[in-house]
C-alpha cells in the first residue's frame, strides 16, 4: 500500500518529521517497506537561466548556452532544438547524477567546446518518455528554484506492508486513523453528508441468488449521474495517482482509484448507455465469457459471481470490470457501483482466474460493510465536482452482511498477557479512538466492533489493539523462570542417535548433503518405488514428484552432479526422513551414505583403491558401534534390496525380522538408469530399529583382564568358494566358547593353486587362558576342535 | 731370568701397546675391530698370551711385569671401546644421513568429512534453548490438514492459506486430504494434544511450500518454540528472544525491534527485527542503523488452545518460530539459498563444519 505524505495529512493534522511517520507506523504494525523521497533524489536539479543560445562552431545541432543558474554562470552545449536565448530550464550541475540516463555528469569538451553540466529533458530526469527538448519553465520562474518543488514531486511517497488482518488500512483515511490512535495527531473527519437525488435511477439494480448464503454479493448500491463530462482528470488527481503508480485514465475512472485508495472502497463506474435495462448480481452460468477492463476474455464458472444487465454479464463482480461497459471519454450518463461481496467468493474466483486486481485484493480481505452509501455520497462529489451532470436518487438492493458484534476485555488481561501495566484511561482512550466504543464496566471494557475491523473477533485482539498503540517495545524483557533445577537433556534417546549418526559419519570422511524429500517418481521406482498416497498432486516440477523411498538415489543424483564437474571421488551422506506412506508411521529415520572412485587421489607414496561393498560394510559397522547398536553381534547375511549389486551386497539384522542395515555396492542398472558413473557403493542404517543402549549402569560390565598369556594359532582350510567366512568365524568361535576370545581371517585365496570351485582361508585364532598358562598337550587338544568343528561345518579340509 | 731377558719382556709389551693402539687408531669398521679385539684380549690373544707367562715369573719379576701388563690391558680394552663408539656414533650418523626426508612433501591424502551448515546451526539453537529448559520435539513431515491449518486457526479459506503455497497428496476416499507441512508449528498442535501442560519445546524441522526462485527453495528449515503454562506473557517472550540473540550471534547486547504483526495462530502477534548494518553483500549484526527481519512471534491464539483441549481461561502462552537457513546464511554469510540442497562437495567442504565441532553452551557455540 502507497500513499503520499500531502495525501496522508489530508486526513491527518501532525506535525511530526518523516522519520517519526515513519517509526510510527512500522510500531503500530503497518510495516514501512520504503520510503521515495524525489525532492532529494532530484535536489540538483534547479531553474535556470539561458542568457544567450548561439550556433556551436563545429556542429549544425548543437548550440552553446551561458546558462545562470542562480549561483553562477556556466557554459553548456545542449542539442536540444528548444534551448534558446532568454528561457528558463531545468539545470543538472557537474557532478550531478542524472537518473534517466544513468550517468554522473562532469565536465568535458563537446566538438572542441567546454561544456559543465546539462539542461535536462523530462526522460533524463526520470520522469517520462519525453524527450522532444529540453523541459521549459514558465517566464516569470524564479532562477535557482527546485525543480521537484515547483513540479509537486517534493512529496515523499510512502510505501508500507499491510497484514491480511488490517484491511482497515487499505485505504489513506484508515492509516490516519490508526496513526491517530497512537497519540499521533489528529484524525480529520470524513464528508459524507448525502446529496439529494434529483430525479429516479433509470437502471434499476437486483441481488440474483437462490439459497446461497452467505450471498456472494450481499449489497448493491447504484446511482445514476446524467449529462456528465469526461475527459482527463485533473493535475491533483493525477499527481497522486502518478504517485503511487497508477496510470490516470479518464476523470470517471480516477474517481473510482481514488475511493479505491483512499478509504479503502473499491467502486465501479458503467457508461450508463451501455447498460441494457436493469443491472443485477448474480452467479455466472458455467461456462459465460466477459471480457473484462484487461482486455483479457475471461470464461466463468458457476461459482463466479457477475454483474449483468438485462442481455449480458457486464463485469466480474468486486475483481474487475468489463470492457463492453466501460466509460469512455465520449461517456455521458454515468452509473455508478458502491457493492458489497462476500471475501471468500471473492478470493475463490479470482484464485481460479488468476485476477490480482485492487478491488479483489480489498474485497477478499474484506471491505467496510457500513460504508456502502457513504461511500456513494463522496464518490457522486467527486463525479459532480470534475465532470459536472445530475445525480439521481441512491438504489438499493440487500441489506448486507450482520456485521455488528460486541467484545468485551478483561482489564487485568492485558498485563497477564503483555506483561506490561497501562492505565485503564489509556486502554480507554485508544480503543476509543479505533472506532471500539469502549465502556468500562467493573472489571471489564465492554466494546462493540468497529465495522472496518472484521478481524476482531475475541478479548485477545482487543488486547492486541491497546499494546499495539501503546507499543510493543514498552514491554520489558524477562527472563523465563527456571523450570527445573536439576538440568536434564533436551534431545531423548532417538533424537541423540541423529546427532552422533552425523558427526561419527563425517569423521569418517564423509560430507553430510541435506537433500530434497522428494524426488523424481522414476527415481522411486527404482528404489522399491512408493505408493500413490505419498506422490505430490502438485509437486514444484514434475520431476520432484515422490516422496523419497531411500536416501540414496538424491545421492546418488548429487554423485552425478559432482561427477559432472570433474568430482570422480565421493563420500556422502545424509541422515534423514524416508517415506512409505502417508503416515506418521510411514516416515522413517535412516542414516545412508554412498562412496565412489579411489579411496584417496594419485598422491606421491601410491594411489588409492576403487572403494567397495567392505567399506560400506565398515562404514556401517562403524555407524552401529557410534550410536551404541550391536555392532559386534549383528549378523551379516545377503538378501540386500533390489538397489544392490546381488552378489555384492549385504544386510545387518538382528534375527530374520529386525533389519539394521543395508549396505554394498549398488546395482549397475540402477546406475545407468540414473545416468551416474559407477561403481557406488552405499549404505542405508535405519536408526529407529537399533535397539537403544542399555542404561548406565549395565551398558559395561567391569573389566576382566587375565593375568596369563594368551595364545595364537594360525590354520588353513580349503572349502568350497561358496563358503562363507562368517560361517568359519563362527564355527571356529563355537568350538571353544571359554578359551577362544578371538577369530581373524588373515588370508583368502582362489585361483590356480588350487581346485577350481575351491578356496583357501586362513585364520588365526586365540586362546585365552584365565586361571593358568596353557600347556602344549591342552593347546593341541582345542587346535583339535577348531578343525573338527570347521570341518564338520563346512565340508572344508585343513591344508597340510 | 736374567735381567736383560726382563728388560726385553718390559720393551715386547710396551712395543705391544705401540702396535696395538696403531692398529686401533686405524680401525673403520666394527668387524674388523673386533678381530682385532679377540686378536689381542680374546683367550689366545697377544695381550692374554702375555698375561699367560706371569705365571712362570718368580714373584719379583711379576711385580715389575704385572702392573705393566694390566696397563697394557686396561689401556688397548679401553682403546677398543673408544674406538667402538665412535665408529658406531659415525654409524649412526652416516645412517640418519641417509635416511633423510623431504617434510615439505605433502602427506599421504586423507579425506575429511564436513556437518552441513544446516545441522550445525541446528545443533547451535537447540543448544542454547536447551539451556533454558526447552525440550526438542519432532513431528512428522508429512500431516494432516487440521494439525497444519485447522487447529492453527486458519480455516480453510482463510488468506493466510494463500501465504502457504501447499504442497498436496492425493484426496482419499472421504475427501480428506494428507500435505506436506508447511510450518513447523502442527508439532504445537501435536505437543498440546498429546501431553499436559507445562510445555517448554523447540521444534527443529523440515518444512515445505510450494515456491522456488532465488530467495526460496521447495524446501527450508525451520525452528519453532511453545512455551504454554499459566503465567508466561509477552515480557517473558521478549526476554527468551532477547537471550537467544545474544547466544546466537555471540553479541553482549543486542537491540531488538517488535513490530506488531499478524499470524492466525498468535495473538498478539509480533514480528523481531534486530538491528544491523548491510555492507554490500554482508549483513554485520547487532548495530547499525537498517532492521533485519529474524522471527514472527506471539502469545497463541486461544483458539488454537481450545483447539487442543486446552482452556484459555487456565492456560496461556507464547510461540515463535523462524528460518533455520536463512539464519544460518546470515550468521555465517552464505550467500546463496539454493545450495545448501545442491551437495556441491567444493561448497560442503568450504561452508561445513569438522565434525569435532560440536556447539556446546560450555565450550562455545560459534567457530
Amino acid at each position: 500500500m502507497k500513499f503520499t505524505v500531502s495525501w496522508l495529512k489530508e486526513h491527518l493534522e501532525y506535525d511530526a518529521s518523516l522519520e517519526e511517520l515513519s517509526d510510527r507506523l512500522t510500531a503500530i504494525g503497518l510495516e514501512v517497506e520504503e520510503i521515495t523521497d524525489r525532492a532529494k533524489e532530484l535536489a540538483v536539479f534547479r531553474v535556470a537561466h539561458v542568457i544567450e543560445a548561439v550556433q556551436h562552431p563545429d556542429a549544425d545541432r548543437l548550440r552553446v548556452c551561458k546558462v545562470d543558474t542562480g549561483e553562477e554562470v556556466v557554459q553548456v552545449v545542449c542539442g536540444a532544438p528548444n534551448a534558446r536565448t532568454g528561457m528558463k530550464g531545468v539545470f543538472a550541475p557537474s557532478g550531478s547524477y542524472v537518473p534517466g540516463t544513468d550517468l554522473w555528469l562532469k565536465p568535458t569538451k563537446i566538438r572542441g567546446v567546454e561544456s559543465n553540466g546539462m539542461l535536462v529533458s523530462e526522460r533524463e530526469m526520470g520522469l517520462s518518455d519525453e524527450h522532444d527538448g529540453i523541459i521549459e519553465m514558465p517566464e516569470d520562474t524564479k532562477v535557482g528554484a527546485s525543480f521537484a518543488a515547483l513540479a509537486g514531486l517534493d512529496d515523499p511517497v510512502v510505501e508500507i506492508a499491510i497484514t491480511p488482518n488490517h484491511q482497515d488500512a487499505l485505504g489513506v483515511y484508515g492509516i490516519a486513523r490508526d496513526l491517530a490512535a497512537s497519540g499521533f495527531g489528529t484524525l480529520k473527519s470524513l464528508d459524507t453528508s448525502s446529496i439529494d437525488g434529483k430525479f429516479k435511477s433509470p437502471i434499476g439494480v437486483n441481488l440474483n441468488f437462490q439459497n446461497a448464503d452467505p450471498l456472494p454479493c450481499s449489497k448493491f448500491a447504484g446511482r445514476y449521474v446524467r449529462s456528465v463530462k469526461n475527459g482527463p482528470s485533473p493535475k491533483w488527481l493525477q499527481d497522486k495517482l502518478r504517485a503511487i503508480g497508477l496510470r490516470p485514465i479518464s476523470a470517471l475512472v480516477d474517481i473510482t482509484n481514488l475511493v479505491t485508495f483512499d478509504l479503502g472502497r473499491p467502486l465501479h463506474v458503467f457508461d450508463a448507455d451501455k447498460v441494457k435495462g436493469d443491472i443485477q448480481a448474480r452467479l455466472a452460468t458455467a461456462g459465460e465469457t466477459v471480457l473484462a477492463l484487461d482486455g483479457e476474455e475471461y470464461k466463468l464458472d458457476g461459482d463466479a459471481c457477475v454483474i449483468a444487465d438485462d442481455a449480458n454479464a457486464l463485469g466480474i463482480g468486486g475483481i474487475m470490470g468489463g470492457e463492453l461497459s466501460g466509460c469512455s471519454e465520449e461517456t455521458t450518463n454515468v452509473f455508478i457501483e458502491a457493492a458489497l461481496f462476500d471475501p471468500i467468493s471473492i478470493a475463490t474466483t479470482g484464485r481460479k482466474l488468476g485476477i490480482e486486481s485492487d478491488a479483489r485484493y480489498r474485497f477478499e480481505r474484506g471491505v467496510d460493510p457500513a460504508f456502502v452509501e457513504p461511500a456513494m455520497e463522496i464518490a457522486t462529489r467527486l463525479v459532480m465536482e470534475l465532470c459536472g451532470g445530475e445525480p439521481s436518487e441512491v438504489v438499493i438492493a440487500g441489506n448486507g452482511p450482520d456485521w455488528q458484534k460486541s467484545v468485551e476485555l478483561r482489564k487485568a488481561r492485558v498485563k497477564e498477557l503483555g506483561g506490561i501495566e497501562i492505565p485503564v484511561e489509556e486502554m480507554v482512550m485508544i480503543l476509543d479512538k479505533l472506532g471500539f466504543a469502549p465502556e468500562e464496566s467493573g472489571e471489564v471494557i465492554k466494546t462493540t466492533v468497529p465495522s472496518w475491523r472484521m478481524d476482531v473477533d475475541g478479548e485477545a485482539d482487543l488486547v492486541e489493539e491497546v499494546l499495539r498503540m501503546h507499543g510493543y517495545d514498552n514491554i520489558e524483557p524477562v527472563a523465563l523462570p527456571t523450570e527445573n533445577a536439576v538440568a536434564k537433556p533436551a534431545v531423548n534417546a532417538q533424537q541423540r542417535r541423529v546427532r552422533i549418526a552425523k558427526r561419527a559419519l563425517a569423521d569418517r570422511g564423509m560430507m553430510e548433503a541435506v537433500t530434497w524429500s522428494f524426488l523424481p517418481r522414476v527415481h522411486a521406482d527404482l528404489f522399491g518405488g512408493v505408493p500413490d498416497e505419498i506422490v505430490l498432486v502438485n509437486p514444484i516440477s514434475a520431476d520432484l514428484d515422490a516422496m523419497r523411498p531411500s536416501l540414496l538415489p538424491n545421492l546418488i543424483a548429487a554423485a552425478g552432479r559432482n561427477h559432472a564437474r570433474g568430482f570422480a571421488d565421493i563420500s556422502l551422506f545424509e541422515v534423514g526422513s524416508e517415506y512409505h506412506s502417508d503416515q506418521p508411521d510411514g516416515q522413517i529415520m535412516v542414516a545412508g551414505g554412498i562412496r565412489g572412485g579411489q579411496t584417496s587421489s594419485r598422491h606421491w607414496a601410491g594411489s588409492g583403491r576403487k572403494f567397495d561393498a567392505y567399506d560400506a560394510k565398515a562404514d556401517a559397522l562403524a555407524l552401529l558401534e557410534a550410536v551404541g547398536g550391536p555392532a559386534g553381534s549383528v549378523q551379516v547375511v545377503t538378501g540386500a534390496p533390489e538397489w544392490y549389486h546381488p552378489g555384492r551386497s549385504g544386510v545387518m539384522q538382528l534375527g530374520p525380522k529386525n533389519r539394521l542395515a543395508s549396505f554394498g555396492e549398488i546395482h549397475p542398472r540402477v546406475l545407468e538408469a540414473m545416468k551416474v558413473k559407477g561403481p557406488i557403493v552405499g549404505f542405508e542404517i535405519y536408526l529407529d530399529n537399533i535397539p537403544l543402549p542399555k542404561s548406565i549402569e549395565t551398558a559395561r560390565p567391569p573389566l576382566v583382564v587375565s593375568d596369563y598369556q594368551f595364545v595364537e594359532r594360525d590354520f588353513a582350510f580349503e572349502v568350497d568358494a561358496d563358503v562363507s567366512a562368517d560361517a568359519i568365524i563362527r564355527a571356529a568361535r563355537g568350538s571353544d566358547k571359554k578359551l577362544i576370545t578371538e577369530v581373524s581371517i588373515f588370508d583368502v585365496y582362489q585361483g590356480d593353486r588350487i581346485t577350481a570351485g575351491r578356496k583357501s582361508v586362513a585364520l588365526s585364532v586365540r586362546l585365552q587362558p584365565t586361571d593358568k598358562t596353557l600347556t602344549e598337550e591342552e593347546i593341541d587338544a582345542v587346535a583339535a576342535k577348531v578343525i573338527g568343528s570347521i570341518e564338520k561345518a563346512t565340508g572344508g579340509s585343513l591344508r597340510q | 731370568m736374567a735381567p736383560f731377558l726382563l728388560r726385553v719382556v718390559m720393551q715386547d709389551i710396551e712395543k705391544l701397546e705401540q702396535e696395538l693402539l696403531t692398529q686401533i687408531d686405524e680401525m673403520s669398521d666394527l668387524d674388523a675391530l673386533e678381530s682385532l679385539r679377540i686378536s689381542a684380549l680374546g683367550k689366545k690373544g697377544s695381550v692374554s698370551l702375555m698375561m699367560r707367562g706371569l705365571g712362570q715369573m718368580d714373584p719379583a719379576e711379576r711385580q715389575t711385569v704385572a702392573p705393566k701388563l694390566n696397563k697394557l690391558k686396561n689401556t688397548v680394552g679401553e682403546a677398543i671401546e673408544n674406538a667402538k663408539a665412535a665408529l658406531h656414533a659415525a654409524a649412526l650418523d652416516a645412517k640418519l644421513a641417509e635416511e633423510r626426508i623431504d617434510i615439505t612433501l605433502p602427506v599421504r591424502p586423507e579425506t575429511t568429512g564436513r556437518i552441513h551448515p544446516i545441522s550445525q546451526v541446528m545443533d547451535e539453537i537447540t543448544e542454547i534453548f536447551a539451556g533454558m529448559g526447552f525440550d526438542v520435539a519432532e513431528g512428522p513431515d508429512i500431516e494432516n490438514d487440521f494439525n497444519n491449518f485447522t487447529a492453527l486457526n486458519i480455516p480453510p479459506e482463510h488468506p493466510a492459506r494463500q501465504m502457504h503455497d501447499t504442497f498436496y497428496l492425493p484426496e482419499k476416499e472421504d475427501g480428506s486430504r494428507q500435505l506436506l507441512r508447511t510450518h513447523t508449528s502442527t508439532v504445537q498442535i501435536r505437543t498440546m494434544m498429546s501431553k499436559k501442560p507445562p510445555h517448554r519445546i523447540v521444534v527443529p524441522g523440515r518444512t515445505f511450500r510450494s515456491d522456488s526462485d532465488q530467495t526460496h527453495t521447495p524446501m527450508f528449515h525451520q525452528i519453532e518454540g511453545l512455551v504454554i503454562d499459566k503465567t508466561s506473557h509477552m515480557g517473558h517472550l521478549k526476554g527468551v528472544l532477547a537471550e537467544f540473540c545474544k547466544s546466537f550471534f555471540e553479541l553482549d547486547e543486542v537491540t531488538m525491534r517488535f513490530r506488531p504483526s499478524y499470524f492466525p495462530f498468535t495473538e498478539p502477534s509480533a514480528e523481531m527485527d534486530i538491528r544491523c548494518t548491510f555492507a554490500g553483500d554482508h549483513v554485520k549484526v547487532g548495530e547499525g542503523d537498517d532492521w533485519l527481519e529474524i522471527l514472527g512471534c506471539g502469545m497463541v491464539n486461544p483458539r488454537v488452545l481450545a483447539h487442543c483441549g486446552l482452556d484459555p481461561a487456565e492456560y496461556q502462552g507464547f510461540a515463535w518460530g523462524m528460518g533455520i537457513d536463512r539464519i544460518a546464511m546470515l550468521k555465517y554469510g552464505i550467500p546463496d539459498l539454493r545450495a545448501f540442497f545442491d551437495s556441491d562437495l567444493r561448497w560442503l567442504k568450504h561452508y561445513g563444519f569438522v565434525p569435532l565441532d560440536v556447539p556446546t553452551l560450555g565450550g562455545g557455540l560459534s567457530r
